[in-house]
């Protein structure tokens, strides 16, 4: 029945556009992790389902059939047996957990011929700011990433925690005042993807959300050669006019930004905006 | 109920001579044991409550936002003085343990009101540091180390006063009713209770003050 | 701000909000309602003397179990909003704005954890422990009385929010610097600290108490190899309160500082560091985990036994496994952030930490599946929870497991999946835990067994409504939703959130079954009543005395010559025909019932609140109080009174004519 369930679990997340259909290999591996575990697990789990059902429907008081031992209590080799059992699988579990975390650390760089793309990323009240510095462009809520290579992102908040998280990239990883993490990912395929903010950050949070476009490389020097046209530059000032509260925040672009702005967003741990904001959370 | 229990389950005075019956299998142990172990259990969550504020001073002790850091600030002279203040306390505590067991109530007095004086003294000396840190501009808003450091010394200033109001009524339970049983097992507590003060103010003397001012 | 008030003013009234508005209306009408009704119909002195009052730990039991089963349908009512708003919240703002909804899974995390899975266990331990142990009562009565007081204040605390100013809108785990004065400027955050700091204090004191009892106050021969298994998690469960709360307490105390003074624990600016709070709360928060479920595990334990006819399977495995998960917890609080970015060492060493506590874990779950073996298996309803948990549980452990797995828990971190998990193992374990240990032991409390019909009908929509309630959350959270949205624009969620609310519904179904349940019983108490004080052939101490007990437990403590004391009793009985021999009755001291613990409270409760509004005078006067009463308290020349041994012996011989009967022996005793 388990397994029904999983498969039917397999095929509706499938189209949804969950974990369960990676679209990088940053993904692939974190799933594919996760159903070893679950498989491995499963192995134990649906046997001690089916022997507690088993159990107590054989040894229920009516049936004169079953064995009787009303004074059993300990046996030696059932014991060895208790205590080996689930600790060989946790033995089992415990390499794939370790190998997995180096292999799948997300401070580790791709592997991949080309270059990785640098994104650096902002969580703010309530949106996201992606900037490409060797573009020398940002983004609001929108990250538009060439397929095919991979982006190293270093994030920030210049607010509360946030979580920055692609579903179908892969994992997600903090985003904190003062303090820099790192990710790396990619898209294989050209595609949209949902990206969210995975940690609870107030009032606007559930708008906290971008789009991820995975484009061909030529699309994506078309974007920025576009992007590159239009708007506004990022400076401080419009910087700071972005640290403003707001909520569900259309997408747009910076044709420009001002160097070194993200080392000084996590150099100031986003205190900017506290000089102005002491009492509450708005200027 | 099985019944017996008159031979060895009603007095654990006597069983403590039936070396055959395992300690703890001889029953529920006396009152005077009892409280002091629960208070004993109740110090070793303080110590531990104590640890969370030590930890946190160790991971801020860095941060000091360009502020003053712990080399710059400590006073040691002053310091030692109130460590000096707080053993000799503790040391007339011990003595009013001792007037306790010989149960003169003068003698306790005395011991205990030397205990509390020498108490609010430390108390006091530890209050002009912080006035004295505050009026110069460093008082715990001004960085995370500034408040780690007043939270850690604070915390265990707290427990001193609260010490102190304890004390004073334990002085007025004596004066009024004497060394009653239970009264000295509360005597026993605050004995434990303000030697346990001792103990954390050397760990926070050593580690904040002695290794803040050498680094 | 004034001085005599303090931020507090009518604004504070949410009068523009209908919802918290109503609920609290008809929540204070009813308590208004009930309380004139207890004063009119005379009840009061009752009360207050018999329970307000009451040092008797069984009554401190039967209350906090009360306080836990009120604050289940307030936390309940919470999942309900919860639930329904999610079901309709796709693609439009629903009918609870962010405002409202972020108080309301605050509100129901803090609750469920602190006022009904916690007082749930503490009440079950406090009335099933002294007696497992056969012994007359904790061994600090008045302290488990303001320990108890203590923990209703904090309740009291977080109910008044509803109505006056706000509760935190930041998640039961209040993360700075979202709860930080910059971005939680209003009293919701104050609310948490206090309520959590006064009622976690009651805890401590819980925990310092019940570690003195069990291992101070045993009847003679109750070794530690003798001791029911109930007895060793609670010993277990209260070395944690012990280790852990004082964790929480100096955590939340820095938050405060940070809020209240100025300081810079845990603020963005000026050094603080936000990562240290969420270490400093794990390092309490796992093992808050364990304090939850190993006395649930002990009540499985009893009742696995007791309902198979047999001892419990690998006595002494599972107490090795029980302090194995009590060490072990300490050392895995990392896996609640795998995704700070700490480096693959570090996130590999707690995932396999981790996995090491599924050990122990499994070793119990295979024990209680060997005590099953070789049965005579009665289904009765503990004996139906208890199979419903371990079919349940062995799932909810997987999925810890699961999220144990560092790259698995990038992509199920803070996801619906997680919010299954928890549910999962808290619901099927220690609710379950609960409701088994309340259907065991209510005979013993109060004197007549719950109705079987009613219960079982509770335990299947109970299950079922669980299952249907959170499997989907399973099947969402990979699907990539994540917690606390109150609404979304993604279509193929809106499916499985309408079949979780399907499964609320049955889960208040269960509920209300549960209310029938105990309707039906005290009506029907005559027919259901327990006359041999040992309705479930049990084999732990608690049935060797009647149902209700006395308040003295026993007219003379148990002398214990075997692992399962009362089974031994029994097994002797049967053999010779007879019940043993009868004892001397000597007078005993009982300590006298005081008001120490709910005047202390009160003022307490003044305090908190007085703290949160920022009304000076009223923290001072609360302080002044509570330590005024203290004073008073141990002051008093005479807190014991006497029972005489002919009251004793009286008593006793209506015990044994009772066993007697159960035992179809001739009681020996004359007339």
């Amino acid at each position: 029945m388990r397994c029904v369930w999983l498969a039917a679990a397999l095929a509706l997340t499938g189209c949804a556009g969950g974990v369960l259909d990676p679209q990088g290999p940053v993904g692939a591996g974190e799933r594919q992790v996760l159903l070893n575990a679950l498989v491995i697990m499963l192995g134990i789990v649906v046997p001690t389902i089916l022997a507690t059902f088993a159990f107590a429907w054989w040894f229920r008081a009516g049936n004169a059939r079953a064995e009787h031992k009303p004074d059993w209590s300990y046996s030696g080799r059932l014991e060895l047996l208790v205590w080996s059992v689930p600790a060989l699988v946790v033995i089992f579990l415990g390499g794939i957990a370790w190998i997995g975390s180096h292999d799948l650390d997300p401070y580790k760089p791709l592997p991949a011929s080309t270059a990785p793309l640098r994104v650096q990323v902002v969580a703010l009240d309530w949106k996201w700011l992606f900037i490409y510095p060797d573009q020398g462009v940002a983004s609001v809520n929108r990250l538009v990433v060439p397929a095919g290579t991979p982006v190293a992102f270093s994030i920030t908040s210049a607010t509360v925690m946030n979580s920055f998280f692609v579903p179908q990239l892969g994992g997600q990883i903090y985003a904190m005042a003062g303090m820099e993490t790192r990710l790396h990912l990619q898209a294989d395929r050209p595609g949209r993807y949902r990206g969210l903010s995975a940690h609870y950050s107030g009032k606007g949070f559930p708008g906290m959300r971008f789009m991820v476009d995975a484009v061909p490389p030529r699309q994506f020097a078309g974007w920025l050669a576009a992007t590159r046209q239009q708007g506004m530059a990022l400076d401080r000032s419009a910087y700071l006019a972005l640290t403003r509260d707001s909520e569900n925040v259309a997408p747009y672009g910076y044709r420009a930004v001002a160097p070194g702005l993200f080392a000084a967003v996590v150099r100031d741990s986003g205190t900017t905006t506290a000089k102005r904001a002491i009492q509450g959370r708005g200027p | 109920m099985s019944a017996t229990a008159g031979e060895r389950g009603g007095d654990p005075h006597e069983l403590g001579h039936d070396d055959t019956v395992p300690i703890s299998e001889r029953g529920p142990a006396p009152k005077r044991i009892v409280v002091a172990y629960g208070f004993w259990i109740f110090l070793l969550s303080d110590f531990i409550l104590f640890s969370g504020f030590f930890a946190a001073y160790f991971v801020l002790s860095g941060a000091t936002a360009g502020g003053p850091g712990g080399r710059d600030l400590f006073d040691l002279p002053l310091v030692a003085t109130e460590t000096i203040f707080l053993l000799l306390s503790s040391f007339a505590c011990g003595m009013a343990g001792i007037a306790t067991m010989a149960r003169n109530k003068l003698w306790f007095q005395v011991a205990m009101g030397a205990t509390g004086l020498l108490g609010a003294g430390f108390l006091a000396l530890e209050l002009s540091e912080f006035a004295q840190l505050i009026s110069a501009g460093h008082g715990p808003q001004r960085s995370a180390f500034l408040s780690a450091f007043f939270a850690l010394v604070g915390c265990h200033g707290l427990h001193v006063l609260l010490g102190l109001v304890w004390l004073t009524t334990m002085m007025a339970q004596v004066w009024a009713k004497g060394f009653r049983d239970d009264i000295l097992r509360r005597i026993t507590c605050f004995a434990l209770f303000w030697h346990a003060l001792d103990i954390i103010w050397v760990a926070l003397f050593t580690s904040v003050y002695l290794l803040g001012t050498v680094r | 701000m004034s001085m005599l008030f303090g931020k507090l003013g009518w604004e504070s009234i949410p009068l523009n909000e209908p919802i918290p508005i109503i609920a609290s209306g008809v929540v204070a009408l009813a308590i208004l309602g009930l309380l004139g009704w207890v004063w009119r119909a005379g009840h009061f002195p009752y009360l207050w003397r018999e329970w307000i009052t009451s040092v008797d730990h069984k009554r401190i039991g039967v209350m906090y179990c009360l306080l836990a089963a009120v604050m289940l349908l307030r936390g309940f009512s919470d999942a309900i909003l919860m639930r329904s708003q999610q079901a309709i919240a796709y693609g439009n703002p629903g009918y609870l704005p962010p405002d409202h909804y972020d108080q309301v899974f605050s509100a129901h995390g803090t609750i469920m954890i602190f006022f009904v899975a916690m007082p749930f266990m503490i009440g079950l331990m406090n009335f099933a422990v002294p007696l497992q142990l056969g012994i007359r009562d904790v061994a600090f009565p008045t302290l488990n009385s303001v320990s108890f007081w203590l923990t209703a204040s904090g309740a009291l605390l977080i109910n008044i929010s509803l109505l006056v100013g706000e509760f935190a809108k930041t998640g039961w785990v209040v993360y700075p610097p979202l709860s930080e004065l910059r971005f939680s400027p209003g009293v919701g955050v104050d609310y948490y600290l206090w309520a959590i700091q006064i009622s976690g204090a009651g805890t401590l004191l819980t925990g310092v108490n019940f570690v003195t009892t069990i291992l101070k106050i045993r009847a003679a021969g109750m070794g530690y190899s003798r001791m029911p298994m109930f007895c060793w998690t609670a010993l277990a469960t209260n070395l944690l309160i012990v280790a852990a709360f004082p964790i929480l307490t100096a955590t939340l105390g820095m938050l405060t500082l940070d809020r209240y003074l100025g300081f810079h624990f845990f603020t963005n600016e000026l050094g603080g560091n936000a990562m240290m709070f969420v270490n400093m709360f794990w390092a309490w928060g796992h093992p808050e985990v364990y304090i939850l479920i190993l006395p649930a595990f002990g009540i499985f334990s009893e009742v696995a036994s007791t309902f198979s006819g047999k001892p419990l399977f690998g006595y002494r495995s599972m107490i090795i496994a029980t302090m194995a998960i009590c060490l072990l917890s300490f050392i895995v609080w990392l896996h609640h952030f795998f995704t700070m970015g700490a480096g693959a060492d570090v996130n590999g060493f707690f995932g396999v930490t981790t996995m090491i506590i599924a050990v122990p874990t499994g070793v119990k779950v295979f024990n209680w599946l060997f005590t099953i073996y070789g049965g005579r298996v009665r289904f009765a309803t503990p004996m139906l929870w208890a199979i419903g948990f371990m079919v349940t549980f062995v799932i909810g452990g997987m999925t810890g497991v699961l999220l144990a797995v560092p790259p698995a828990d990038f992509l199920l971190h803070n996801s619906l999946f997680l919010v299954a998990h928890f549910h999962n193992v808290i619901i099927g374990g220690v609710l379950f835990g609960a409701f088994a240990g309340l259907t065991y032991w209510w005979p013993k409390a109060f004197g007549f067994t719950l109705d079987e019909t009613w219960g079982k009908r509770a335990f299947w929509l109970w299950i079922s409504g669980f299952y249907v309630a959170f499997m989907p959350l399973y099947i969402l959270g990979l699907m990539g939703m994540t917690r606390r949205l109150s609404h979304y624009d993604v279509p193929g969620w809106q499916p499985w959130l309408i079949a979780a609310a399907v499964g609320v519904v049955l889960i208040a179904g269960g509920i209300a079954c549960q209310i029938v349940m105990i309707t039906v019983s005290i009506r029907r108490r005559h027919d259901l009543r327990d006359a041999g004080g040992d309705p479930w052939d049990g084999r732990t101490l608690e049935w060797i005395t009647t149902s209700p007990p006395p308040p003295y437990n026993f007219a003379v403590l148990p002398d214990v010559t075997g692992q399962e004391a009362y089974w031994g009793v029994k097994a002797a009985a049967r053999d010779d025909q007879k019940l043993s021999a009868l004892p001397d009755y000597a007078a005993i001291a009982m300590p006298r019932n005081t008001p120490t613990g709910v005047v202390s409270a009160f003022f307490a409760s003044l305090m908190g609140f007085a703290l949160i509004w920022h009304i000076w005078w009223l923290v001072l006067l609360g302080f002044v109080g509570a330590w005024a009463t203290f004073v008073l308290f141990a002051w008093r020349d005479d807190d014991a009174y006497e029972v005489a041994a002919d009251d004793l012996a009286a008593h006793d011989r209506d015990r044994r004519a009772g066993k007697a009967a159960l035992l179809g022996l001739d009681d020996g005793v004359p007339a």
